[in-house]
């Protein structure tokens, strides 16, 4: 047997070939593992990035930079305060005018709507989704704008508003404190807060509708017979049963949104108005950290420039955080069902 | 029927009627976006469209305009996609109860809905200022740093899709290819991905059809270019970045080629999002 040279050979192939195998193994191993960690280093580059194209803004503003409302350009002196509650209030305008909303088509299409109907609707809803945001903003700017103005925004000055047309106040901004403020308005055009806030609101609405529709499924169907056959209504189980038990990740799917609609640029920038002013009015123009950044960036220089990436940066942390607690809330259920 | 019983069936109704409506106000809305792009936009369509460039304003069409993208789009996925798909097979053949892998694969969901503007910044920081400053002022703005910026948006669609993906390939698969022998980069590069190449390649063309509707992060790196530009080393047009100029033009004529770019930018951003989810639908993975 020893004689026969194969008999040698071949063990020894097997071994280099097991030794080359392994050395592959590891360096396709390091391949994978270093483009899974530009996945990391995109993130800490966007937060590096802007904080260091913002050194000179903070550097020369420091803490007062967030609670001014100045923005001159003419004295290069800037304060965040502006955009920082124009994204902010935009959005939490657009989430609590979307959420029951998105919440009324989960349920439909969840509980109430008839099978056959389930996936087209679902997909329509979805279809929203896929829209690209500059095409939500040239319809807020070309059709809902002027909509807005004519049809929506004089019945809530007149019934809601501190500035009547007619200089009669309504019972209602007469007497509930501070609506009379946030609806007063004598700017003429319909590029407001509250209009960016309605445009956000749509765009927004498919997202947290599908993170809601996905939770509901994942209900176990025992508990949720076990009240229909106490003689639950539909709705009780809803409410009673099916909230409750995915409110963490109802929540965790209502803050996705919210971080979408803080970081969104194009459909706010067209119907926010573009004014760097700070009024108590829903109905008069504003601006959002993404839509002062988008109108301002290509002719800025020097300080206006680096106010600008450190408004970025601040726009960078908001949302972070906002999409860190969503995900470790939608984390719970998963935990739950034990995926 | 006790007073009771009544109150709750009226509620019940009177809560399920609310979420019909729910459902009715958002098909409105799709309904009503959809209607004014299609009509504004088909209005608006015409061969010149196609055949000529934007420096000629009024009279011109959006065909830089429409290659740039292309050119763009197609950088950004050519970027993304190996990387992504490298990065989400660590994930889910290398990594999958690690710490690092379990942080990773958090943070890149977080990606998934970061700000696109802010993405844009950081292209412009890493690629067109240090671009400037080598070649004298020459490239400034570039096609090129569009598709990287566009790149970084698709990437964690691509690792996301590819990581879940990946998961759904049943174990049988490894246990036979490694009971044979083989190592573990060929069961990786020639079995596992190619069995679940067509959901791969769905993720791949939903991070297009994502990107391809994105205007914020190419402001600051592709610019926008007047002329027909194949070169991704200039500035680029792009379809989305002229809408946002010619919607801001006072024109009315520019109103009507940007309704006209914003039709064919929807056909095509739905048409690919449509393909990929009906091939998504025969293998079911959410994508929130």
């Amino acid at each position: 047997m020893s004689s026969q040279p194969g008999a040698i050979v071949a063990p020894l192939a097997a071994d280099q070939r097991s030794r080359r195998d392994a050395r592959h193994d590891r360096q396709f191993r390091w391949l994978l593992k270093i483009c899974a960690l530009l996945v990391l280093a995109s993130l800490v580059g966007a937060a590096g990035a802007t904080l260091w194209g913002g050194r000179s803004a903070f550097a020369s503003f420091g803490w007062h930079f967030l609670v001014s409302s100045t923005w001159d350009p003419g004295n290069d002196v800037y304060g965040a305060l502006v955009p920082v509650y124009g994204t902010i209030v935009t959005s939490f305008l657009a989430v609590m005018l979307a959420v029951p909303i998105s919440f009324g088509i989960a349920l439909y299409l969840s509980e109430v709507a008839p099978r056959w109907l389930r996936t087209p609707v679902s997909s329509a809803i979805e279809l929203l989704a896929g829209i690209p945001s500059i095409i939500y903003g040239m319809w807020g700017l070309f059709i809902f704008a002027p909509f807005f103005s004519a049809h929506i925004k004089p019945w809530l000055t007149n019934y809601l508003g501190d500035s009547p047309d007619d200089g009669k106040l309504s019972w209602v901004a007469q007497h509930v404190p501070f609506i009379g403020k946030l609806f007063g308005s004598s700017y003429p055009f319909g590029a407001s807060i509250l209009t960016a806030g309605i445009v956000l609101a749509i765009m927004i609405t498919p997202f947290i509708s599908s993170v809601m529709r996905e939770v509901f499924q994942t209900v176990p169907t025992r508990l949720k017979e076990s009240a229909y056959a106490l003689g639950s209504s539909t709705w009780e189980v809803s409410w009673d049963i099916v909230v409750p038990y995915t409110r963490s990740a109802v929540i965790g799917g209502i803050l996705l949104g919210l971080g979408r609609a803080l970081g969104e640029t194009m459909a706010v920038t067209f119907v926010l108005g573009n004014a760097m002013q700070l009024s108590p009015s829903l109905l008069d123009p504003g601006s959002s950290i993404a839509s002062t950044i988008a109108n301002q960036f290509s002719e800025a220089v020097g300080l206006q420039k680096s106010t600008l990436m450190a408004l970025a940066f601040l726009l960078f942390v908001i949302t972070f955080i906002v999409l860190l607690i969503a995900r470790l809330m939608l984390r719970q259920l998963a935990r739950k069902e034990g995926t | 029927m006790g007073a009771l019983y009544l109150r709750r069936r009226i509620t019940n109704w009177l809560a399920l009627g609310l979420s019909m409506l729910a459902t009715l106000i958002g098909l409105g809305f799709l309904g009503w976006i959809l209607w004014d792009t299609l009509m504004r936009g088909i209005s608006a369509l015409n061969l010149r469209l196609f055949s000529t460039i934007t420096a000629y304003g009024n009279e011109g069409g959006l065909a830089n305009a429409m290659v740039g993208s292309l050119i763009i789009d197609l950088l950004g996925i050519a970027i993304a996609t190996p990387i992504g798909v490298l990065a989400g097979t660590w994930l889910a053949e290398y990594a999958h109860h690690t710490k690092l892998g379990e942080t990773i694969r958090f943070f890149n969901d977080i990606l998934l809905s970061a700000p696109s503007i802010v993405m844009g910044l950081f292209v412009y920081t890493i690629i067109v200022l240090p671009s400037t400053a080598l070649t004298h002022g020459n490239t400034t703005f570039s096609g090129f740093a569009g598709g990287v910026a566009l790149a970084l948006i698709a990437l964690p669609v691509i690792v996301r899709t590819t990581d879940e993906m990946l998961r759904l390939v049943p174990s049988t698969l490894r246990e036979a290819a490694l009971s044979l022998g083989v190592p573990q980069w060929k069961l990786t590069t020639q079995i596992l991905i190619r069995a679940a190449r067509s959901g791969i390649v769905t993720g791949v063309l939903l991070a297009l059809a994502r990107i391809s509707g994105e205007t914020a992060p190419l402001l600051f790196t592709a610019f926008g270019n007047n002329f027909m530009t194949l070169n991704p080393m200039e500035k680029m047009a792009s379809l989305p970045q002229i809408i946002y100029q010619y919607a801001n033009d006072p024109g009315d004529k520019m109103h009507a080629l940007a309704w006209a770019g914003a039709f064919v930018l929807t056909m095509f951003v739905l048409l690919l999002s449509l393909a990929s989810r009906l091939i998504l639908s025969r293998n079911k993975v959410s994508h929130d």
